[in-house]
Order: structure tokens, then C-alpha cells, then sequence
């Protein structure tokens, strides 16, 4: 490398930002005004996603340009490996919002609501004759009769295609650092298609739940925290599927050499972090 | 291949800025976004303190004055968002955007073109929750706690106010994000983490806090947004849900945020007082552990907001104790910052009079912190004026006063030009007076039972309210010495490269004016011990 790649990359110019800042305007408004009650703010919210649509590949193009020209160093691909990992962190904590909900439903609220601790009189006076158990859709019994979802067939499958997910990604990236191109190719391809097949698997389920279940979002707390975790959850497969593909056709590209493939591992990263949620959300929501 | 090639050489010409509107929209350049950072906020500042005046022009006579009730509601709620979320929180990243990368010797922050985005997305999310003013129903009118179910009686403001929530959100983590990475990976050779400036850490600390609890608040309104326009129960008793687990969600993000909101502020007085005391910063060790100290304990002491709302004795007992340790650390700086200036060769520019005026002020507003720590009697003083009282002292004297401190402190390294001292000094006498003509009366208020957010009150607080709106006003007619010093920033003489005489650090050794690009090629160790040791 001459000397000229050893200084810390500092972009010039990008117009990718205020285009993105446009987008989440017209998505905000749209979403927003559409929630309000007015038709039009769907197409508003349309047009916004469609912007940043465009923002990301234009931005995310413009990255793997500079990366392919070879302008990134040791030390910028460490910024982006730690960029990363604060990303992943934050997400993190999003879904713990979630997970603290879900754990003081089941182990205060709903408790209390039930007459536990020093709470008798809220049972007696406001919710006679409720007993806390979970699931539970409340005293009020919110959504009305509803199933709950088994821990077995569907979730059971699910999970084992993510595991299943978290191993061939491993595979595929023990295969780029070897230089193993077939089987990186191959094992690639087998994690996004198992990270698809999840989200169909998921798709049904719901199908199933709001068909012949009577389990929905509205049906109390239970379905509440069901579909929000499981939801954002599978918002994030969804997300992280994608993310895989285009990496898939980049590596199909030829992108990425045994020492340099930020943009793998930062998937990859990614797909485990979809998969340590899942075991959180497979132990906690679904069986226990 | 060629044409990256050609790419590399290009971007490694020294660029000036651009000409025009474009240089602010494109920039990825650290100074320019910081510029861009710190006069938004001052915009926001005037904007919310101009509400501020809406609310003690009301309460300056018992009885409804000039505004209806729900005006009122609107008003605190919309200067409280604003001034936390588009004036404080943005005024800091503005300060950290100029001055870590000059502190630690990078040639920019880690992520360039994402510094960029995390700015533009504040004007987009102000401008959303700003219309709001406009509409059927009127502004968000909750307070800013947006606790539930009050909440959701919101108007159309409703969902403009969750998703402008989560726009500050985005903005403040990519911001959080890129300082960490940029103090984590870019620092000049030789500057290992416990020689970074106390700047440098507490915003270290700071980015940390910020990434582990702005998602937990996004979640939080997210629910917000699901219980009101999906049906979801999660702030719903008869669904099984309770609205007061909103707000244990919603002051587990809240307590780490009023630490996001003065950390930063630590480390800009404990810049400034070693420079205008001529000695090192004591016990710099031991700020770096206080400050970390403040910051974990932040995450486990968030329900001493809700004494009142219910909950087991032994919860009370936990977070009234964790509360008080708090003070432990935070004595450690108040100490130090004490024990640096003892014995000093000290002189009182415009920069050590705000932060010996922070060291004070913020000493009372963590005195009443103590007693309001004190759960038997928070019952007394909750949702009182003592406790506007109390946050304002730290917010005020404490955050706003650090950041003016910061500004007349780098500003000459800012504009190559020293400010005008005498307006500087005006500024701080008329803001130091009035701020306590403002705020100390309202101590009095609440222990006497006035409680908050109310637009009328009983006789018996006339006197002191109506102390506290001339206090306000003059407060807000003083912040226009500032402007006027802005205004003639570079009309003064020359400023020196180390501008002042005993600064410490790598950004007294750039020139002043600070230009474009600053360490292309990191220092080297020479001129670091040099302006180190």
C-alpha cells in the first residue's frame, strides 16, 4: 500500500444524509397524518420509504465503492467493526423494553392485579373475582376467548431452523477465511433461504393465530407482548435476510478477500444477535 | 479500479469547504457539523425559553393572566422537550463534535457522512413535534413525561410526537455511536484512555449511556403508539397491563438521561477550571471513576420519580439508598473541582465565572436532590415547585452554565478571535442573578405546597411567583448579551494559538482559528506530552 492509504479515510461531501433526513420526513408525516385518520398520508408514507430506499442503496453503494477502491485501512475498518457493535447494542436495549414489559406483566401487574402483596382491595374493590395466572388477556378479559401458542410444532421448527441459520453462516464464514469459495457460496445461499423459510414459518403462525385462534395483538397483555416481541423480532429476520442476500451477491461479486469482509462479518454479527433474541423469546414467550 | 484509484488521490487533496447552503447540507466535516449542532441549539434555546416566559407570564399573578389552562399544559410539556431534547442534549454533541477530535488528535470523527445524517435528523424531528402547535387539539400537553393514560387524550399531535421521539432517538444513538467509536479507535499514539482529557471521558461515559437507554425510551413510546392506535394493552389494567409500568420503562431511560445531560457538563468545567487555576485538574483518576460511578448508578435508582405512584416498601427502600450513594461521587468532582483551584494562581475570565457559578449553583440544585431522595419526604415535596426547583438549579446553572462556560472557552479557538470580555462578564452577573431570582424562590413554593404544572395558585404565592417571572424575564433578556457577543465574536484582537495561558490539551496547540482539517497526520508524541504534562 503507499503511504497515501495509511491516513484515516475522511469522506468529502455526501448529499446521502439530507436525502435520508427527507425520507424519514415524508415517512413521519405520512405515517403520522395516515394514523390521523387521512388516506393520502399511506401514499406520503410510501413515497418517504421509497426515498430512503433509494438513500441506502445509494449510500450503502457509494461505501462498497470506496471499499472495493481499496481507500479503507486497518483503522477504518475497525470504526466500522465497533460502529457496528454499539449498533447491535442498541438494538439490544430496544428489544429489553420489550422484554422488561413482558417480565413485569407476568410478575407484577398481572400478580397484583390478582390481589398478591398488599393489593387485596384493588382485587376486591375493581377486579373481584380475577385471578392471576398466564397467560392472561386481564381482568377484563380484553379480545375476548383466545388460544394460547404451544412452545411445540411451529415454534420448535422455528427455532431449530434459526440454530440452524447460526451454524451455516459460521460455516460460510469459516469457508471465506479458508478461501473455500463452493462452500462458502453454497452455506451463504442455505442461511438467508433458512432465514426466509423462518419468516414465512412465522407468517403462517400468525395466519393460524389470528384465524383459528382468536389470538391477536388486541387479546391483553398476552397478545400484547406476543406480537410485539415476536413481531420486532421477525421485522428483524426480515431485515437481516435481506442483508444476507445482497452480501450473498457480493460474495457471487467476488467482494470480499479472507482479510478483508467487514461487511460479512457485520451480517453475520447481525444474524446471531436475530438468533440469541429468538432463544430469549422462544424460552420466555412461547414455553415457559 | 482506476477510478477509485483516481478517487484516493482526490480525497486526499486538502478540500476547503464548499460555497454556499451546500457546505451545511453535504458537510462531513466535524467542525462544520458542530457549528451546525451548537446553533441549532441556541435557536432551540431562545425557542423554549421563550415558552418559559409564555409559563411565568401567566403565573406572575395568581389567577388565569394571558393563556388557557391547556395552552399552559402545551406550553410546560413543548419547552421541556425542546429544551432536553433540541437545546442541552444537541448543545454537548455540538461542543463534542468540535473538540474531540481535536482533543484526542484524529482528523475528523470515525464516521463521517453518518455525523452528518445524526444532525439533519434533528431540524426534520423539531419541525414535526413544532407543527404540532398547529393543530386540531394543540400541542402535546401530558408534560414530557408523557405518562399514560393522560397521554393518549393527546389530539392529532399524538403520533407526531411518538415519531418525532423517535427521530431525537436515532439522531442522539448514530451520535452516541460515532463519538464512541471516534474516542475509542482514533486517538493519537501514545494517548491512552486515563490520559484523555475529563472531556473526552465523561462524553465516553455519556455515548455509552446514551446507545443503552434511547432504544429502551423508543420502545417505550412505542407502546405508547401500539395501546393507542392498535389496540395493544400494555398501559391497560383490565387487559392485564398497568400504566405504571410506563413509567418505570419510561425513568429507566429517564435517569440516565438527566446523567447524559450533565456529564458532559463535568467535563467542560473540568477543563476550564485547571486552565484559570494554572494546575493540573486534581485527582483526574478519580473523576474518570466518579463519573463512571454516576453512570452505572444511574441505571438502578430511576423509581425514586415515582415514590408516590405505589410500590413495596422494600422497593423504596432500595432506591432511596441507591439514590443518596449518588452523592458520593458526584462530592468526589465537587471536591476535586475545590481542590484544584486551592492554591492556585487563579484568574476570573468569563469562562471560570460560569464554572465556578456551576460549581455552586449545581452544588445547591444536588442538595435538593438529596432531599428529594429521601422517600418519606418526596411524598411531601412530589409534583411540587420544590422539585421545578430543584431540576431547573441543575439544569440551568448546571448544564446551560457549563455549555456558556464551554463556549467563551473555545470560542477564540472557534473564530481566531477573542471575545468581548466585558460583555462576557455582563452576561454572566445578569444570568447568575436572575437565575437565582428565577429558581431559588421556587424551593420556597413547594415546601409551602404550590404544586406544578398548574396555570393558577392559591394568594399566599403571589409574592414569590411573581419573583421568579421578573427573575425569568430577566434570565431571557440577559441570554441577548450572548448574541450580541456572537454577533462581534470576531471583532476583538487576535487570538493566540494557546489563546489562554496555561490551557492544557491538543486542541491549544492548532492554530486559532482551528483550521479545516486538523491532524491529517496524528501528533506527534513530542507535542503531546508537551501539552500534556
Amino acid at each position: 500500500m503507499s503511504p497515501a492509504h495509511d491516513k484515516y479515510y475522511v469522506p468529502h461531501d455526501s448529499y446521502w444524509p439530507i436525502v435520508g433526513s427527507a425520507g424519514l420526513l415524508f415517512l413521519m408525516l405520512g405515517v403520522s397524518t395516515w394514523l390521523n385518520g387521512a388516506d393520502a398520508g399511506f401514499w406520503v408514507m410510501l413515497f418517504g420509504v421509497g426515498i430512503l430506499i433509494v438513500m441506502l442503496v445509494g449510500w450503502f453503494g457509494t461505501v462498497v465503492h470506496e471499499s472495493v477502491g481499496g481507500l479503507y485501512n486497518a483503522q477504518v475498518d475497525k470504526s466500522f467493526r465497533m460502529g457496528m457493535f454499539w449498533f447491535i447494542f442498541s438494538e439490544v436495549m430496544f428489544f429489553a423494553a420489550f422484554f422488561g414489559a413482558l417480565f413485569y406483566a407476568r410478575n407484577m401487574s398481572v400478580p397484583w392485579l390478582g390481589g398478591s402483596s398488599n393489593n387485596f382491595f384493588t382485587n376486591l374493590l375493581l377486579w373481584q373475582g380475577f385471578e392471576a395466572s398466564w397467560p392472561t388477556n386481564g381482568p377484563g378479559e380484553v379480545g375476548g376467548d383466545y388460544q394460547v401458542m404451544g412452545p411445540f410444532g411451529l415454534p420448535l421448527i422455528n427455532t431449530a431452523i434459526l440454530l440452524t441459520s447460526s451454524i451455516t453462516v459460521t460455516i460460510a464464514h469459516h469457508a471465506l477465511i479458508a478461501g473455500k469459495r463452493a462452500i462458502l457460496t453454497i452455506f451463504l445461499a442455505a442461511t438467508f433461504i433458512l432465514g426466509f423459510i423462518f419468516v414465512y414459518m412465522q407468517a403462517v403462525e400468525y395466519v393460524h393465530a389470528y384465524q383459528d385462534m382468536n389470538l391477536k395483538l388486541t387479546s391483553g397483555i398476552y397478545g400484547s407482548t406476543f406480537f410485539m416481541l415476536t413481531g420486532f423480532h421477525g421485522m428483524h429476520v426480515t431485515i437481516g435476510a435481506i442483508m444476507l442476500t445482497i452480501i450473498w451477491l457480493r460474495v457471487v461479486k467476488g467482494h470480499f478477500t479472507p482479510d478483508n469482509h467487514f461487511a460479512f462479518e457485520a451480517t453475520a454479527w447481525y444474524w446471531h444477535f436475530v438468533d440469541a433474541v429468538w432463544v430469549g423469546l422462544y424460552v420466555f414467550v412461547y414455553w415457559m | 479500479m482506476s477510478t477509485a484509484a483516481a478517487d484516493v488521490h482526490e480525497a486526499h487533496d486538502h478540500h476547503g469547504p464548499e460555497k454556499g447552503i451546500k457546505r451545511w447540507l453535504f458537510t462531513t466535516n466535524h467542525k462544520d457539523i458542530g457549528t451546525l449542532y451548537l446553533v441549532f441549539s441556541l435557536i432551540m434555546f431562545f425557542v423554549g425559553g421563550a415558552m418559559a416566559l409564555v409559563i411565568r407570564s401567566e403565573l406572575m399573578q395568581p389567577g388565569l393572566q394571558f393563556v388557557h389552562p391547556e395552552f399552559f399544559n402545551q406550553m410546560t410539556t413543548m419547552h421541556a422537550l425542546i429544551m432536553v431534547f433540541g437545546a442541552v442534549m444537541p448543545a454537548f454533541v455540538g461542543l463534542a463534535n468540535w473538540m474531540i477530535p481535536m482533543m484526542i488528535g484524529a482528523p475528523d470523527m470515525a464516521l463521517p457522512r453518518m455525523n452528518n445524517w445524526s444532525f439533519w435528523i434533528l431540524p426534520v424531528a423539531f419541525g414535526l413535534l413544532g407543527s404540532t402547535l398547529f393543530m386540531d387539539g394543540g400541542a402535546p400537553a401530558s408534560g414530557w413525561t408523557m405518562y399514560p393514560p393522560l397521554v393518549l387524550q393527546t389530539g392529532d399531535a399524538f403520533p407526531f410526537l411518538i415519531f418525532s421521539i423517535h427521530l431525537m432517538g436515532l439522531s442522539s444513538i448514530m451520535g452516541a455511536i460515532n463519538i464512541i467509536v471516534t474516542i475509542l479507535n482514533m486517538r493519537a499514539p501514545d494517548m491512552w484512555l486515563l490520559k484523555m482529557p475529563m472531556f473526552v471521558w465523561t462524553w465516553l461515559i455519556t455515548a455509552y449511556l446514551l446507545i443503552a437507554v434511547m432504544p429502551v425510551f423508543a420502545g417505550a413510546v412505542t407502546m405508547l403508539l401500539t395501546d393507542q392506535f392498535f389496540g395493544t394493552s400494555f398501559f391497560l389494567a383490565a387487559g392485564g397491563g398497568d400504566p405504571v409500568m410506563f413509567q418505570h420503562i419510561f425513568w429507566f431511560f429517564g435517569h440516565p438521561e438527566v446523567y447524559i445531560m450533565i456529564l458532559p457538563a463535568f467535563g467542560v468545567v473540568s477543563e476550564i477550571i485547571p486552565t484559570f487555576s494554572r494546575k493540573p485538574l486534581f485527582g483526574h483518576d478519580s473523576m474518570v471513576y466518579a463519573a463512571s460511578c454516576i453512570a452505572f448508578l444511574s441505571f438502578i435508582v430511576w423509581a425514586h420519580h415515582m415514590f408516590t405512584v405505589g410500590m413495596p416498601l422494600s422497593g423504596q427502600l432500595f432506591f432511596m439508598f441507591a439514590t443518596m450513594i449518588i452523592a458520593v461521587p458526584t462530592g468526589v468532582k465537587v471536591f476535586n473541582w475545590v481542590a484544584t483551584m486551592w492554591r492556585g494562581s487563579m484568574t476570573f475570565e468569563t469562562p471560570m465565572l460560569f464554572s465556578l457559578g456551576f460549581v455552586f449553583l449545581f452544588t445547591i440544585g444536588g442538595f435538593s436532590g438529596l432531599m428529594l431522595a429521601i422517600a418519606p419526604a418526596d411524598i411531601q415535596y412530589h409534583d411540587s415547585y420544590f422539585v421545578v426547583a430543584h431540576f431547573h438549579y441543575v439544569l440551568v446553572p448546571g448544564s446551560i452554565f457549563a455549555l456558556m462556560a464551554g463556549a467563551y472557552y473555545w470560542l477564540p479557538k472557534w473564530t481566531g478571535y477573542m471575545y468581548n470580555e466585558g460583555a462576557g462578564k455582563l452576561h454572566f452577573w445578569l444570568s447568575t442573578i436572575f437565575v437565582n431570582l428565577t429558581f431559588f424562590p421556587m424551593h420556597f413554593l413547594g415546601l409551602a405546597g404550590m404544586p406544578r404544572r398548574i396555570p393558577d395558585y392559591s394568594t399566599q404565592f403571589a409574592d414569590f411567583n411573581w419573583m421568579a417571572s421578573v427573575g425569568a424575564i430577566g434570565f431571557g433578556l440577559s441570554q441577548l448579551v450572548f448574541v450580541y457577543v456572537l454577533l462581534t465574536a470576531k471583532q476583538g484582537e487576535k487570538a493566540t494559538d494557546r489563546v489562554w495561558e496555561a490551557p492544557r490539551g491538543l486542541e491549544w496547540t492548532v492554530p486559532s482559528p482551528a483550521p479545516y482539517h486538523t491532524f491529517d497526520t496524528p501528533p506527534v508524541k513530542r507535542v503531546h506530552e508537551e501539552a500534556f504534562e
